[in-house]
């Protein structure tokens, strides 16, 4: 496996779905080959950098907005369902 | 997975306050998904809003099968595919977008296929540093931007929002190979961002 086959193949790696064989030819690249060794390492930093991204706090009138339907929807439904069940 | 039954259960109780921490919990991530749909800001919010006019209409008759986040997250792309397609085309490209196509520019490799110009090795504290830095984050923002629509929609729900492979195939109606070859372009544009920001931050340093 060249280098350049390693960086097509990485995606299949980390996701799991590399079969017997290339993930054992792929680790053992990994093993000889240190710029591989970096890169495996950036995209794995690359992966937890995207899930660690923040996310935008919702803006207090939309949130009151939300809540306000929220009661509605409530309101809506507990007329019928007085049923008790 | 957290049993979700006690929220789910005091959401249909209409119990307020499991409503607001619902909301606040997955509101923004919403709106970033929706982006990811439609051609504006301004209609990704309006999405968001009939997705959790969506949730409650749907509360009733959600079987838990999947799991909550799962569903309110497939109500929202149903919304924002049906706004994308009224917008303009945008949600409908096609099934593999096939421009460069290689994770890394051959030019860094040697003709014997190993690496002429390696990467850097990234500092271990690297997401942490980065995400707390504006300037990184601009651009890292702005590169998920920069992705072709399905691109952007696959890396966002499989590493931004961590939903599995299966699960995004489902949402997204695409086969698993379709989805990995659309994760692993999105991956490689997002990695070569982020290593152009840490090339240029460090020769900037004397």
């Amino acid at each position: 496996m060249t280098c350049k086959e390693l960086t097509e193949l990485i995606t299949d790696y980390l996701e799991g779905k590399l079969a017997f064989w290339d993930r054992v030819r792929l680790q053992w690249h990994i093993g000889l080959c240190a710029a591989c060794r970096a890169y495996l390492r950036q995209m794995r930093q690359t992966i937890r950098t995207l899930g660690m991204l923040p996310e935008e706090p919702i803006p207090p009138a939309v949130r009151d907005e939300l809540l306000e339907r929220f009661r509605d929807w409530k309101q809506a439904r507990g007329k019928p369902a007085e049923r008790s069940s | 997975m957290p049993d979700e039954s006690p929220l789910i259960d005091a959401l249909r109780r209409g119990d307020e306050a499991a409503f607001a921490a619902l909301v606040e919990r997955y509101h923004g991530a919403l709106l970033r998904l929706a982006m990811s749909f439609v051609p504006s800001r301004a209609v990704a919010e309006e999405v968001v809003q009939e997705t959790w006019l969506g949730v409650l209409e749907g509360l009733a008759r959600f079987e838990r099968r999947s799991s909550l986040k799962t569903w309110i997250y497939r109500i929202l792309i149903n919304r924002a595919r049906t706004r994308g397609e009224r917008e303009r085309r945008y949600v409908t490209a096609s099934p593999v977008e096939s421009e460069d196509d290689a994770a890394i520019d051959p030019a860094r490799f040697a003709p014997d296929g190993h690496w002429a110009l390696p990467p850097d090795r990234w500092d271990e504290g690297t997401p942490e540093k980065l995400l707390l830095n504006s300037e990184a984050r601009k651009q890292l923002d702005q590169a998920i931007e920069a992705l072709p629509p399905q691109q952007r929609q696959v890396i966002t729900l499989r590493d931004v929002e961590g939903l599995s492979a299966e699960e995004i195939c489902n949402i997204l109606e695409i086969s698993e190979t379709n989805q990995r070859v659309l994760l692993h372009r999105a991956r490689a544009k997002v990695r070569r961002a982020l290593e152009q920001y840490l090339h240029s931050e460090s020769r900037r340093v004397p």
